[in-house]
């Protein structure tokens, strides 16, 4: 195929051949940017949370009217929510990963260190709690019944020991020997690391803890306050019956309660739903846009490529009647297309990266990976391909005898 | 002239119906997608009190501990109990509350309804005069009863209605908490966005149901909602030292030269404390009005406004879309303005011809837009997050909705009809 006839013919359509490598350009330029950031989202939304959350479940429960003394309440709940028919296992936290709202708090190396080593979330546990969120220890051992201890709502965690993450564990201790070290939750007493679990995620998923995410912390209490997170460990199969029958149980034991109508039993995967849900609805408008912009770039050079072949009705039937094939016609206006877009999508590389850089500077966004250019670069060529096939096959069937006609 | 010309522009626009659906859809789409995430932001991004904010300020102090400090960095943004009360009692402003967020345990009277929890504000008293809070009944408590723990609450009227059916409730009593409260006053209906007197509690959540005086709710240890930050040997326990800070404090200024007297007031005030030995750090002070605040927290999510930027991209691509089917569509009818312009029209004339049909296309794009838009937005409102309610198209965004998509489409319609209108007549009535 000869070039220079296509590019002589492009010359006298400077605005028609601008307009549709510009479209192409910019077209790639977003492409590639949402589909980078669709793939971050469903990263940032996939990652595990290490807890069995297809047999988990979590009441909200807040006592009513009662004041002081919350210890046997809190026992006798969870006595009662161990003997629900479908109940494995139940233990009573301030916290679990995905919710949402816990506490932070640095951990040091040294008493009354100036700054904290590393950040983590602070969960309370007991001896049911691996067992019942299903998370693995990697070294040392549980707690015991005998070392969990009450503590009152708003007060200072001094633990004698504690239960830390592996990703934890190797920011304490970069060499792998946490276990059996000391780390200072409290600022002056310092805990001893009887135990390391394989991976639990903070409660939070956003930006703020995007630095911790996987930093967490077992302290061995009972939280001893009006309003508690229960957690429940169900057998295969019956979530459904549990969540009708666990609240009931605890309403039969007790009515000076409140469970929330609304969250206030929910599986974990309700939980992780709504602790994604601003992600996921993000990567599925960003995936509408992409569909959305790559029809109308189509479709716009389905019908600038149409006006053309209309345009060039005789002098095709010319090139026909001089002996072109229907083969030389097709290939003209595919390669034409090709060089267009070609153009179109060098601009367009250089765009998707201006538009990355300044993304990374107004959105903390990370560098675009050049794949996805290259990937969007022979995407919207193959792209333009196919738009312009129709028109192309179009101008193919033009008689020869055209070339005798005067319109 | 006008008239003629539209007419003509329907004709044209009749003759190719793919290509002119083609136009009206890239416009819609362009504008709905631009309209929709517009609209959030200008939801999101509003003020929540327009006649006052200009007047409302903001403190913030530094009462932190030597560690992890480093210079430039910014004071905690809330305060501590200590700090908020002493600033409550100089009374320096022209008004001025001390408030935290929580939660109450309404037990109602009638059984008919369980007993529930209800987000609460604790708070002095000038936050209803200050706020412009409107009452529907009754009235906000007295400067006496700040002081002495007084047992009574100003309700929502959306509690107002769920306990007593909307009627005139107050000198009724609730009970919360295992107390007894006299109602003194119900709301009538306030919802400012954002939530801006207090952002810990989610910058776009709804007002609280129930009000009661800080004290009151303090000493009954009513559980706390919101975030504490604590350091040194401060423990969540007691609450009522300088070593937490988890309040937010708020003033009104009612001219600049009162808000530089009270940051000096601020600035006096650490340099006392710190001489005192209760603070450590050199004073570290901040006075934000309140669209500032709003600004420094960064109250709308980055993602809004990554989402807008995304639209205004889209809606760019479906402009130089449109110019190219336009070029197209003009330059294909030469023939026939070669026609008008033999007969006389100048090419000023057939230049506007042309853009009387872009315009038309414009404000089919835009109708089309607008029904996007209020389906987009009908979609964000069934999106879980907080501000997903507020999202509703108002009177101005459906003028611009309008005034974008015909000044968009006018913008794409310069290029092809000048390359239409300059071609000579001759040869293309020759071609025709």
């Amino acid at each position: 195929m000869q070039i220079s006839p296509i590019l002589s013919a492009l010359r006298h359509h400077k605005a028609g051949t601008a307009l549709i490598a510009m479209q192409i350009a910019l077209t790639l330029a977003i492409v590639c940017n949402t589909l980078f950031i669709i793939q971050q989202r469903v990263a940032h939304l996939s990652r595990p949370s290490g807890i069995d959350e297809a047999h988990l479940l979590r009441i909200q429960n807040q006592w009513v009217g009662q004041h002081g003394d919350y210890a046997p309440l809190l026992a006798a709940d969870l006595a009662t929510l161990r003997h629900v028919p479908g109940v494995v296992d139940a233990y009573a936290t301030n916290s679990v990963p995905l919710s949402g709202g816990g506490w932070s708090t640095g951990l040091g190396l040294k008493p009354s260190q100036n700054g904290p080593t590393a950040m983590t979330a602070i969960y309370f546990a007991d001896d049911h709690t691996l067992p019942t969120l299903g998370v693995k220890l990697v070294a040392g051992r549980n707690f015991r019944a005998d070392e969990i201890s009450d503590m009152p709502a708003l007060s200072k965690p001094t633990p004698p020991f504690v239960i830390i993450t592996r990703a934890l564990a190797s920011k304490l201790y970069p060499h792998g020997d946490a276990l059996g070290k000391s780390v200072y939750v409290a600022p002056d007493k310092p805990s001893t690391i009887i135990g390391v679990v394989r991976r639990l995620q903070a409660p939070w998923t956003g930006n703020f803890a995007a630095s911790f995410s996987d930093n967490s912390t077992l302290v061995p209490f009972r939280l001893i306050t009006n309003g508690t997170n229960f957690v429940l460990r169900v057998r295969t199969g019956q979530m459904g019956n549990v969540m009708r029958t666990a609240p009931k149980a605890l309403y039969a034991a007790n009515r000076m309660r409140v469970i929330p109508d609304d969250d206030g039993v929910m599986p974990f995967s309700a939980i992780r739903a709504k602790a994604y849900a601003s992600d996921r609805g993000m990567a599925i408008l960003m995936a509408v846009i992409c569909v959305m912009l790559l029809a109308i770039t189509a479709a716009g050079i389905v019908g600038l490529t149409s006006f053309w072949v209309g345009q060039r009705r005789k002098q095709i039937g010319v090139r026909r009647a001089l002996g072109a094939t229907r083969g030389d016609i097709l290939s003209y206006f595919l390669t034409e297309n090709l060089l267009i877009g070609m153009g179109g999508v060098l601009l367009g590389i250089a765009l998707a990266i201006g538009l990355n850089l300044w993304m990374v500077t107004r959105f903390e966004m990370q560098h675009l990976s050049l794949w996805y250019v290259l990937a969007g670069a022979v995407a919207l060529l193959l792209l333009g391909q196919g738009a312009v096939f129709a028109p192309a096959l179009r101008a193919s069937r033009v008689p020869p005898v055209e070339a005798t006609r005067s319109v | 002239m006008f008239g003629y010309y539209f007419e003509l522009a329907l004709c044209s626009l009749k003759r190719n119906k793919v290509l002119t659906a083609l136009m009206v859809l890239a416009i819609a789409l362009g504008i709905g997608a631009s309209m929709t995430t517009l609209t959030v932001l200008h939801v999101l991004s509003g003020d929540p009190l327009p006649d006052k904010s200009a007047k409302l300020y903001y403190p913030q102090l530094d009462p932190r501990d030597l560690s992890g400090m480093h210079p430039g960095a910014e004071p905690p943004n809330q305060v501590s109990w200590m700090d908020g009360m002493n600033l409550l009692k100089a009374g320096r402003a022209d008004r001025q509350a001390l408030m935290t967020g929580g939660a109450v345990a309404i037990q109602p009277a009638e059984s008919a309804i369980d007993p529930f929890f209800e987000d609460a504000r604790f708070t002095t008293r000038d936050f209803f005069s200050m706020f412009d809070v409107p009452f529907q009944y009754g009235h906000a408590w007295g400067k006496a009863e700040d002081d002495n723990d007084a047992r009574l609450v100003v309700l929502s009227q959306r509690i107002n209605d769920k306990l007593f059916g909307g009627v005139d409730s107050t000198g009724k009593t609730l009970r919360m908490g295992g107390k007894d409260f006299r109602i003194v006053g119900v709301l009538d209906s306030w919802r400012p966005t954002p939530h801006f007197y207090d952002l810990t509690t989610g910058n776009y959540s709804e007002s609280e149901g129930v009000y009661l005086p800080l004290l009151t709710a303090i000493d009954l240890k009513f559980p706390f909602n919101g975030s504490r930050d604590c350091w040194g040997n401060g423990t969540n326990a007691d609450m009522k030292t300088g070593l937490c800070t988890w309040m937010q404090f708020w003033v009104q200024l009612d001219t600049p030269a009162k808000a530089s007297a009270y940051k000096q007031f601020l600035i006096n005030y650490s340099s006392q404390q710190k001489s005192l030995g209760v603070y450590q750090r050199e004073p570290n002070v901040r006075l934000r009005g309140l669209m500032q605040w709003l600004d420094y927290s960064k109250v709308v999510p980055s993602d809004v406004h990554l989402q807008l930027w995304l639209a205004l991209g889209f809606l760019v691509v479906c402009l130089v879309n449109t110019v190219g089917l336009m070029l197209a569509k003009f330059l294909r009818r030469s023939g026939e303005l070669g026609v008008r312009r033999a007969l006389g029209a100048s090419r000023g004339s057939v230049f506007a011809q042309l853009l009387v049909e872009a315009g038309t296309v414009g404000l089919v794009g835009g109708i089309g837009g607008l029904l996007l838009a209020v389906l987009g937005l009908w979609f964000v409102r069934m999106q879980p997050s907080d501000y997903a309610a507020l999202a509703h198209l108002d009177l101005p965004m459906l003028a611009a909705t309008f005034f974008l998509a015909v000044s968009a489409t006018l913008v794409a319609g310069l290029l092809p009809a000048w390359r239409a209108c300059v071609l000579a007549p001759a040869p293309q009535l020759k071609a025709a």
